[in-house]
């Protein structure tokens, strides 16, 4: 378990214990409620989820090394980092969970990737690799200007990210490890700490609503509500992979296993039966009735194991030769989305 | 297949493991292994078998006589459940590098096609010369250039897995896979419990997909000279100097050039290199977790050879280290138009001619659909 100072614990809130903080500094969670000097720490927790809701990175008042000038701004970035999680809680939105939890792990990245940086203050890099170590279990080591973590390490949080620069080989790789700045570092642990944030939001006990917090919390409400994108509209056309392939098919050429699960999963996906599909692959030069219905029926999942398969991914499909990527593709990730526009 | 092949090939094979026993093992921790085989002329696949050790394995091979023998890579808690029950719990890393897929020059004079309307076979791959149709099984007959390929880009990934992965030597071993090609395994590796998106990551590192100029040296805005990767350095940096730069006198010349020629065309010398210096594996059978592969020491029906641990790959020869099928003298209609040469003796090309040929000949032939049993 880490121990924290104040200064640190203004800078990584989401570290401390929220009802042992409360407790130790005299308060109740009523009195925010009610209490004129508490209020300035309501007022911040609104400002602060409501820079999140905006897509952007809250501006704390205290500095790069997380200090500040008097204690009491210190207690406020805690206090308001804890009254944010239970306006959001009494609000039961989980929008706002989500872009609060991604908005406070990108601040909290600032500060990370300061520490980690801090060539002169081994102290600093111990307590940031720690952090990063008890949340995630990824052991980092610093090596000259570098922090090195192992591969595979590397591959598991990295292939989330659609970005080319994060390829493993568009990074410095030596004998099993892979080797980063500070930033990417902490860019690399991006997801996890939004998600260890929000785990931490979903898993608090929801409290009953406090007298004088009424008003926030529907304003908070009607916030969220706005970010919520009604519907999509689909044009209909297919991506120039699905349609490389059915020309493929359409010529009597081989598609590859691989060609023919995209382009199965994918017509499934748009809604097509079965027995719709099956008549493409009658060119191909293996061809046999039975076994193309066995393995689309295993693909709807109407057969086997149930589970239905869904199109690869984009960057699968890329590492398949599949890809025949165009502008109207519009940075989508999965050929399903192609052609849908949110309204 | 007819009978009498089926019986020609099930006799030999037969006697190989009976034979062989020590050539034929489970690559560590049976029990937690998927195992799976065919028969002869069955298109059954018997998958989702456990065996508690070797001995076990050794029966299958007895009691079935199959075709083909499959093993996991992956190691599970239930091997024998249905795939979705297995609970999965790590496999080893494991490439293919096949002699197909590295568009070799020479493949065109040694791929012959069989019709699969009216069985003629000819060195025409696009189209039946007898009946037009374009339904056409292709037949590869590998030759030395094929496999000389093939080991060039296994060396190539043992650096990148040695000095890039740190993946220790003793824990990389290579077979041949039976057919065209070499199989891969890496155990122990700090790779075993990784999923399929993340294999298909580390597969693009290895081929060298998905490189930006960036990485290279080359920026978009204000690009300068001193970020361009040297020789001396590890990984993908050092082998692109290598590559491009040639020798260390040409390096700042063709610095310059890259220079001037701009971002857009230096992302094009990344893909051309990407063609030269990446390792050509088959990537989606790294990316499977759940794939069964041809067991060690089993024979690979297709062409009546072993799939054999290479202990040094530059010097095995395949197609008679490879080769343990008996040298009994057997009768064959023989109907293939390129030649093939088998234990140093060539052998070819027929024209539907009788012939006698040794056993381990006659069943690379049949195994390849191009002779029969006279």
């Amino acid at each position: 378990m880490l121990v924290l100072g104040q200064d640190e614990k203004a800078k990584y809130p989401f570290l401390a214990d929220a009802g042992e903080y409360l407790k130790d500094k005299g308060f109740s969670l009523v009195q925010f409620g009610s209490d004129p000097v508490l209020k300035l720490s309501v007022e911040k927790a609104l400002h602060r989820i409501k820079v999140a809701a905006a897509g952007e990175v809250y501006k704390s008042d205290i500095d790069k090394d997380g200090q500040a000038s008097k204690d009491y701004v210190l207690e406020r970035e805690v206090f308001s980092f804890l009254l944010a999680i239970v306006l959001i809680k009494l609000t039961g939105m989980s929008t706002l969970i989500k872009r609060f939890a991604l908005a406070e792990a990108r601040r909290a990245e600032n500060y990370l990737e300061k520490d980690l940086g801090n060539a002169s203050n081994k102290s600093k890099i111990d307590l940031a690799t720690r952090i990063i170590y008890d949340l995630f279990n990824i052991e980092i080591i610093k090596e000259n200007d570098f922090f090195v973590i192992p591969v595979s390490d590397y591959l598991k949080h990295s292939v989330t990210f659609h970005e080319r620069e994060w390829k493993l080989i568009n990074r410095h790789v030596e004998n099993g490890k892979v080797f980063l700045t500070p930033d990417k570092t902490v860019r690399l642990i991006r997801k996890e700490l939004g998600n260890y944030i929000s785990s931490k939001i979903i898993n608090a006990p929801k409290p009953s609503m406090i007298p004088g917090l009424e008003n926030i919390v529907n304003e908070l409400i009607l916030i969220s509500k706005k970010l919520t994108p009604t519907y999509t509209i689909t044009t209909g056309e297919y991506p120039p992979c699905i349609k490389h392939a059915i020309d493929i098919l359409e010529k009597g050429e081989n598609l590859p296993h691989s060609g023919r699960f995209m382009l199965a999963t994918f017509l499934l996906s748009r809604g097509q039966t079965v027995q719709q599909i099956a008549p493409l692959f009658k060119n191909a030069p293996d061809y046999n009735p039975r076994v193309t219905l066995y393995q689309l029926n295993h693909l709807a999942g109407t057969s086997g194991s149930s589970t239905k398969y869904a199109c690869p991914s984009c960057e699968k499909l890329k590492t398949q030769d599949l890809c025949f990527i165009t502008k109207e593709c519009d940075n989508i990730i999965n050929p399903s989305q192609f052609g849908k526009k949110r309204k | 297949m007819n009978e009498i092949d089926i019986k020609f090939l099930e006799d030999s094979f037969k006697k190989y493991y009976f034979n062989h026993f020590d050539l034929i093992s489970s690559p560590g921790r049976t029990s937690e292994r998927e195992f799976g085989y065919q028969k002869f002329n069955s298109s059954f696949f018997n998958r989702h078998i456990s065996l508690k050790d070797d001995k076990e394995l050794h029966l299958l091979f007895m009691q079935n006589i199959p075709s083909d023998v499959y093993c996991s890579n992956a190691y599970y808690a239930f091997p024998n459940s249905p795939m979705n029950e297995k609970d999965w719990k790590e496999a080893d890393l494991i490439f293919d590098i096949d002699a197909k897929d590295l568009n070799l020059s020479c493949r065109k004079n040694h791929t012959v096609s069989i019709c699969n309307q009216c069985n003629e076979i000819s060195k025409n791959t696009n189209q039946c010369v007898k009946c037009n149709s374009t339904k056409l099984e292709k037949k590869s007959l590998p030759c030395k250039t094929c496999i000389e390929a093939s080991k060039i880009e296994v060396l190539k990934l043992s650096n990148v897995l040695t000095d890039d992965l740190g993946i220790n030597k003793e824990d990389i071993h290579i077979y041949f896979s039976g057919n065209e090609g070499f199989h891969v395994y890496v155990y122990n590796s700090q790779f075993q419990q990784l999923g399929s998106k993340e294999r298909s990551e580390l597969v693009d590192y290895i081929m060298f997909h998905g490189a930006i100029p960036e990485t290279f040296g080359m920026k978009k805005f204000k690009p300068n000279r001193s970020s361009f990767p040297d020789f001396d350095q590890k990984g993908w940096n050092g082998r692109f100097s290598k590559q491009v730069f040639g020798s260390k006198s040409k390096r700042s010349k063709i610095i310059s050039e890259l220079l001037s020629n701009g971002y857009s065309s230096f992302q094009k010398t990344l893909d051309d290199v990407s063609e030269q210096i990446g390792v050509k594996i088959d990537p989606n059978v790294t990316m499977d977790i759940h794939r069964i592969f041809r067991l060690p020491g089993s024979i690979n029906s297709k062409s009546g050879l072993t799939k054999s641990l290479c202990i040094d790959v530059i010097k095995f020869e395949p197609y008679t280290d490879a080769c343990f099928l008996n040298d009994d003298s057997v009768e064959v209609l023989a109907n293939c138009p390129v030649e093939f040469k088998l234990k140093n003796k060539k052998f070819g090309p027929y024209k539907n001619q009788k012939i006698s040929i040794p056993t381990d000949a006659a069943a690379y032939r049949i195994g390849k659909k191009l002779a029969t049993i006279a």
